[in-house]
C-alpha cells in the first residue's frame, strides 16, 4: 500500500488534477519539449541507455539527457526524473527490463525537459493509489516542489504553450522544506535546495537504500548550469552541494556508503561530491576576487580562473560552454555585491 | 593510450627482461617495500612548490600551485587513502593472493591490500571489459590483467581523482594506469605508468620494488574523521592564483629556478640538465 506522509502540507493542483483526469488518454505521442526561458537542454542527444545497479533496489539509468533513477519493489515502481519526451518510449523499455510493475511515482528534481519530458508519456502507463478523494488514478502521481509545476506550466516570452504538455504536469507538490514519502517499504525524503540550479530543485533521498539522487545539483561530467532566468544561484548551488555533502556518509576510507546518483555522468559518493565542491567553490572564490579587485566579465574570462577544471567540467561547444558558466557566477556575484 | 619517447624506452626495456613466453609467475605472498634514493619523496614528502620532474600542464600547474594542506583539517577529507597509481609508492607493504576457478585451477583474479589504510584492489584476470562510463569511481579502479610472458599487464580505469605527488598535483578522474609486474627470485617490480589528459602532458612514469617477506603482516588501519578545528560549513582550503607564499620556499633554499621547479615535461629528458645548468648559470631564479 502506498503511504504518503500528511506532516507536511501539500497541494495538489485541482486544476492539474482535472486536466490529468480527462488528458490522459489525449497524450497520443511523444511530443518535443519546448524551449523554456533558459537554455536549458532541449535537443535529445544519439540515444544510448546504459542501466547501472546503485544499491539494493535501486538503478540509475544514464543516457536520456539527464540520469533516471529508478527504485522498483513489490508495490511498484518509482523514478526520479524522465528524460527528454522523445525517448520515453526506450526509456519505458528499459524500465521494464529492471520490473514488470505498475510505476506509481515520478518524482521531478526541477522542471527542465531533459529531466520531465517523459513525464507526460510515463504517468499515464502507470497507476496511484491515492486518497479517498482521488482513489486509484489510471495514472502514476507526478512529485515536485510547486515552483516545477509553475515553470512546466506557465508560458513565456513569445512561446505560446507550457513548457511540457498538461499531461505531465506535477499533480503533487509541496513548497516546504522537505516532503516524506513511503514506498516500497522505503523512507524517501523530497528535499528542496532553494535558488540553486533553479528555484525548484529537489533532491531524493532513499533512506533504507541510502541513495541520494541529486537531479542537477551534482553532475560529474559538466559545470553547474546556473539558470538565473528560474531563480538559479551561485552560492545556492554552493549551498546545496554543502547540504548533500552533510547527508551523505561515507562507509570508510572516504569511499561508497551513501551512493549519489548525478543529473548527469556517473553514479558517485560523498567524495566524488567534494571534488564537486571544492572546485565550484574555488572557482567562485577566484571570480569573486577578481570583481573585488574591479576587473569586468570580460578580463574575468580572459583570466581564465577555472582553467585547471576545463578540461573535466569544460565545454567549448554545446548548450552550457565554460564561458557560460563564468558569466553566470560573475553575474550572480556581481548582483550580489 | 599515448606512448611518448620515455614511456617508449620503458616499454624496450621491459620487453628485454620478458622470460617465457607462458609462464605464470606466482605473484603472492607478503611483499615488503623497498625504499631507496627515492625515499625522501616516499616518507616525508615533497616541499611546496617542488613540482620537478612532473610533466604538469597548464591545468596541472594551476591546480597544484592553488593547493593548500589545510585541506586535511576537512573532516571529509581526512580518511582519502592513496589512489591505486600513487598507493604503491607510499606506505606499500602489499599481500597479494589469488583467487582460483577450481575446475579448470585457473587463476580468475589477484587481489592486493596495501598496508597505507588497507586498500583492497582486485586484478581481473578472467578477460572481463571494463565498465561502462556511468559506473562509479573508486580510489582502487577498476583493473583487469593479462600475462606477457611472465609480465602481469595491468590496466586500470574508474579511478577516483587523487594525486601525482604529495604537495599538490593532482590527477583527473579520467585519468588512467598502466602496470607491468615483474617477479625476480625473491624481488617484485612494479613499473607503472600513469596517463592524464588533463593535468598531465606526458605519462608519469615510475618503478617500485618488494622484497618477498613471509613474516610481514600488516596491521589494521582504521580512520575515524572528525573535527580538530573548527570551520565554517562549506570551508574549502586553496590559495588564490598567485598568492601562495609557500611556493617560492623550495626553489629559493635549493637555488632551483622557477621553471624548474613548476616541472613540464621537458625536465623529464635528459638534456634538460645542460638547460638547468645554464639557467642557473645565468642566475635565474
Amino acid at each position: 500500500m502506498v503511504q504518503v506522509s500528511l506532516k507536511r502540507r501539500t497541494v495538489a493542483s485541482a486544476v492539474v488534477l482535472t486536466l490529468l483526469a480527462v488528458g490522459a488518454a489525449a497524450v497520443q505521442a511523444a511530443q518535443p519539449a519546448r524551449r523554456g526561458q533558459a537554455a536549458a537542454p532541449a535537443a535529445a542527444p544519439p540515444l544510448e541507455l546504459v542501466t547501472e545497479h546503485v544499491r539494493g533496489n535501486i538503478y540509475m539509468i544514464g543516457g536520456d539527457g539527464g540520469n533516471v533513477t529508478v527504485q522498483i519493489g513489490d508495490e511498484g515502481v518509482l523514478i526520479v526524473d524522465s528524460g527528454f519526451a522523445q525517448n520515453a518510449q526506450a526509456l519505458l523499455v528499459e524500465i521494464r527490463k529492471l520490473s514488470k510493475e505498475k510505476i506509481d511515482y515520478i518524482v521531478n528534481t526541477h522542471y527542465h525537459p531533459d529531466h520531465t519530458g517523459g513525464n507526460a508519456v510515463i504517468a499515464p502507463t502507470g497507476e496511484f493509489v491515492g486518497n479517498v478523494r482521488v482513489g486509484v488514478a489510471p495514472r502514476a502521481a507526478i512529485w515536485a516542489h510547486e515552483n516545477v509545476l509553475t515553470r512546466v506550466s506557465t508560458s513565456t516570452g513569445s512561446v505560446k504553450e507550457p513548457l511540457i504538455p498538461a499531461q505531465g504536469w506535477p499533480s503533487e507538490t509541496y513548497f516546504t522544506a522537505s516532503q516524506e514519502l513511503v514506498f516500497n517499504d522505503e523512507p524517501i525524503q523530497l528535499i528542496h535546495m532553494p535558488n540553486a540550479h533553479t528555484d525548484g530543485d529537489s533532491v531524493v533521498f532513499f533512506r533504507r537504500a541510502d541513495v541520494i539522487a541529486t537531479g542537477d545539483l551534482f553532475n560529474t561530467t559538466m559545470y553547474p548550469y546556473i539558470d538565473a532566468a528560474a531563480g538559479g544561484n551561485i552560492n545556492g548551488y554552493i549551498d546545496a552541494l554543502n547540504r548533500i555533502i552533510d547527508l551523505a556518509i561515507p562507509a570508510a576510507n572516504e569511499e561508497g556508503g551513501t551512493m549519489i546518483v548525478s543529473g548527469h555522468g556517473r553514479i558517485a559518493d560523498e567524495y566524488d561530491l567534494l571534488v564537486y565542491r571544492d572546485a565550484i567553490t574555488i572557482i567562485r572564490d577566484r571570480i569573486a576576487d577578481m570583481i573585488a579587485r574591479g576587473m569586468t566579465l570580460e578580463q574575468v574570462q580572459a583570466a581564465r580562473p577555472s582553467l585547471d577544471y576545463d578540461g573535466i567540467y569544460g565545454a567549448t561547444s554545446g548548450f552550457w560552454t565554460t564561458t557560460q558558466f563564468v558569466a553566470a557566477v560573475y553575474n550572480n556575484l556581481k548582483q550580489a555585491k | 593510450m599515448y606512448f611518448t619517447r620515455l614511456t617508449r624506452g620503458a616499454l624496450a626495456a621491459l620487453a628485454l627482461v620478458g622470460g617465457s613466453a607462458h609462464a605464470q609467475v606466482d605473484l603472492t605472498g607478503m611483499w615488503g617495500q623497498l625504499v631507496h634514493s627515492d625515499g625522501p619523496d616516499r616518507g616525508v614528502g615533497p616541499d611546496y612548490g617542488d613540482y620537478t620532474g612532473l610533466p604538469l600542464s597548464a591545468a596541472g600547474l594551476l591546480r597544484a600551485e592553488s593547493w593548500s594542506d589545510q585541506k586535511w583539517t576537512v573532516p571529509e577529507h581526512q580518511c582519502e587513502p592513496h589512489p591505486i597509481d600513487y598507493a604503491p609508492w607510499g606506505p606499500a607493504g602489499m599481500r597479494v593472493w589469488s583467487e582460483v576457478d577450481h575446475p579448470t585451477q585457473r587463476i580468475t583474479a589477484l587481489h592486493q591490500t596495501f598496508q597505507w589504510m588497507i586498500t583492497h584492489r582486485v586484478i581481473y584476470l578472467d578477460g572481463r571489459p571494463h565498465p561502462s562510463q556511468y559506473a562509479p569511481h573508486t580510489w582502487m579502479g577498476f583493473s583487469t590483467g593479462k600475462w606477457i610472458g611472465d609480465k602481469l599487464v595491468v590496466n586500470t580505469t574508474h579511478i577516483k581523482e587523487g594525486w601525482t605527488r604529495r604537495n599538490g598535483p593532482a590527477r583527473s578522474d579520467k585519468g588512467s594506469l598502466t602496470e607491468f609486474w615483474m617477479r625476480h627470485d625473491n624481488v617484485l617490480t612494479i613499473t607503472s605508468i600513469t596517463e592524464d589528459p588533463v593535468y598531465l602532458t606526458e605519462p608519469v612514469v615510475r618503478s617500485m620494488n618488494w622484497q618477498l617477506d613471509p613474516g610481514y603482516q600488516h596491521g589494521p588501519y582504521p580512520c575515524s574523521a572528525r573535527v580538530e578545528i573548527d570551520r565554517p560549513q562549506g570551508f574549502v582550503a586553496h590559495f588564490l592564483p598567485g598568492q601562495n607564499p609557500l611556493i617560492a620556499e623550495f626553489r629559493k633554499n635549493l637555488g632551483v629556478p622557477i621553471e624548474a621547479a613548476q616541472g613540464g615535461a621537458e625536465s623529464l629528458y635528459p638534456e634538460y640538465e645542460q638547460k638547468l645548468k645554464a639557467m642557473i648559470k645565468a642566475g635565474k631564479k
